[in-house]
């Protein structure tokens, strides 16, 4: 981490290039910002959310090189030179990607508020495996809170995304 | 939440860490996944000037068998890590199933096996099994490498033995006589949350008889602890449903779990009698599981 300013606090500064949904993103940060802020108040990426921020209700969850993390706990200046997807780069085209499809036709959306979150761990689960068990999706979304605790439509909204038959 | 303002430096190896540790001595701290750190930072618990980032150091995050050695796993090793590691699946299973119980997913990809070694809470899922194998931690300072029991890492809650120029490099579970080992975990959900109590077993069975056995318990006391009098009591015995009955009773007397808001005193204790004797039963029939 040699590249940096003191600024006339005398604080760091540090130049890091990060590839948010695709584009390389370089920007100068205090080493105490968090992806989770470097993402919503530097790239005004605001569909990352924040909930409990000590890591235990998932809402801030991006993928960091693919795998699913919660991003109030990691440091912008850790993902320096790493690939960071968003809910806002989980639809590659102007078209929904199918799971976020699948949230709003089995009404797993409720209040929204979780829903960023949960779809990455989604994305992250059907990614590795494609035609998980019910159980596989309880465990897969099981680091990612809802607190309208409507998650029987969003087990549902995944088993769909998976293209198996949805149980009543 | 916010973090107060901190330098941050990424050493290239592990004498270079130790070193700006040993340089800034009391502001200094060790930043691996950051899962346990950052929120005591948030809260205001610690406020280090100094993070010393050895996620990235080369070598730290590796899983291997060595020759003479045993299974090696390098400190920086996430949670996760351990979890899909063919090396671990095939020598131990106990030991990825265990850290399979940890947290949820995202925290696993981020938190590290040294990291929960040396944050030393009472409730860790790692140390019990790791302490079961009889497994021993590499730690390097200033003054060089020095090895020791995991179970000699901690000395009270959140209190680990290593000197603030320390750090754990990597964590040797050697080769063994034991046939089986496992880890059952009692949580208040199955997802996230802490163990209420945490068993694990190891245990060397040779003609119906218990050759060696290994216990130790988690969440129990102040520290991760060995369950001593349990395991002479096993040694040497025919195994019976009274023997392990029994076992699971003196494991019940010998740790000195505390009442909180997550369970009384008395529950604790019965749940080591109960899960001491099915992590016994396990071990014994089904190898490393």
């Amino acid at each position: 981490m040699s590249n940096f300013i003191v600024d006339n606090n005398g604080i760091k500064r540090y130049l890091v290039t990060i590839n948010v949904n695709g584009i390389e993103y370089t920007k100068v940060v205090k080493a105490n910002t968090l992806l989770v802020n470097f993402l919503r108040e530097e790239l005004d990426l605001t569909g990352t959310k924040k909930g409990c921020e000590l890591g235990d209700c998932g809402s801030c969850t991006v993928l960091l090189e693919g795998k699913p993390v919660n991003s109030c706990l990691i440091l912008a200046i850790e993902a320096d030179g790493m690939k960071v997807t968003t809910i806002e780069g989980v639809a590659s085209t102007a078209n929904l990607d199918n799971i976020q499809e699948k949230f709003l036709e089995y009404g797993a959306i409720q209040c929204g508020y979780c829903s960023a979150g949960m779809i990455l761990s989604a994305k992250a689960l059907l990614t590795e495996n494609p035609k998980p068990t019910e159980e596989e999706v309880r465990a897969g979304i099981s680091g990612n809170l809802c607190r309208c605790t409507g998650y029987i439509n969003i087990i549902k909204a995944i088993m769909a995304a998976s293209g198996q038959e949805v149980m009543n | 939440m916010y973090l107060p303002d901190f330098d941050y430096y990424v050493p290239a190896s592990v004498a270079e860490a130790c070193q700006l540790l040993a340089e800034n001595i009391d502001c200094a701290k060790v930043i691996s996944g950051g899962t346990d750190l950052l929120p005591k930072m948030k809260h205001g618990l610690l406020s280090p000037q100094i993070l010393v980032s050895i996620k990235k150091i080369p070598g730290l995050r590796k899983i291997e068998y060595v020759q003479g050695k045993g299974v090696v796993i390098g400190a920086a090793s996430t949670i996760n890590d351990i979890v899909f590691s063919e090396v671990v699946q095939q020598k131990y299973p106990s030991v990825s199933n265990a850290a399979h119980t940890m947290a949820a997913n995202q925290v696993r990809h981020s938190g590290t096996v040294g990291g929960n070694l040396v944050s030393a809470v009472p409730s860790a899922d790692m140390p019990p099994i790791l302490m079961a194998l009889n497994a021993t931690a590499t730690i390097e300072g200033p003054n060089g490498q020095r090895q020791l029991p995991v179970e000699d890492v901690f000395c009270g809650p959140s209190k680990c033995l290593l000197e603030k120029s320390e750090i754990i490099t990597e964590i040797i579970i050697p080769d063994q006589a034991m046939t089986g080992s496992t880890y059952f975990k009692f949580a208040l959900r199955r997802a996230g949350a802490l163990a209420v109590v945490g068993v694990a077993a190891a245990v060397q069975v040779e003609n119906e008889t218990i050759k060696d056995a290994r216990v130790a318990l988690g969440a129990v006391a102040p520290v991760p602890m060995r369950a001593k009098k349990t395991e002479e009591f096993l040694i040497g015995k025919k195994i019976s449903d009274e023997l392990l009955e029994e076992a699971g009773k003196i494991a019940a007397a010998e740790c000195k779990p505390i009442t909180d808001f997550r369970a009384s005193e008395e529950y604790r204790r019965d749940l080591v009698r109960i899960y001491t004797k099915r992590a016994l039963c396990k071990a014994i029939d089904q190898g490393h599981v």
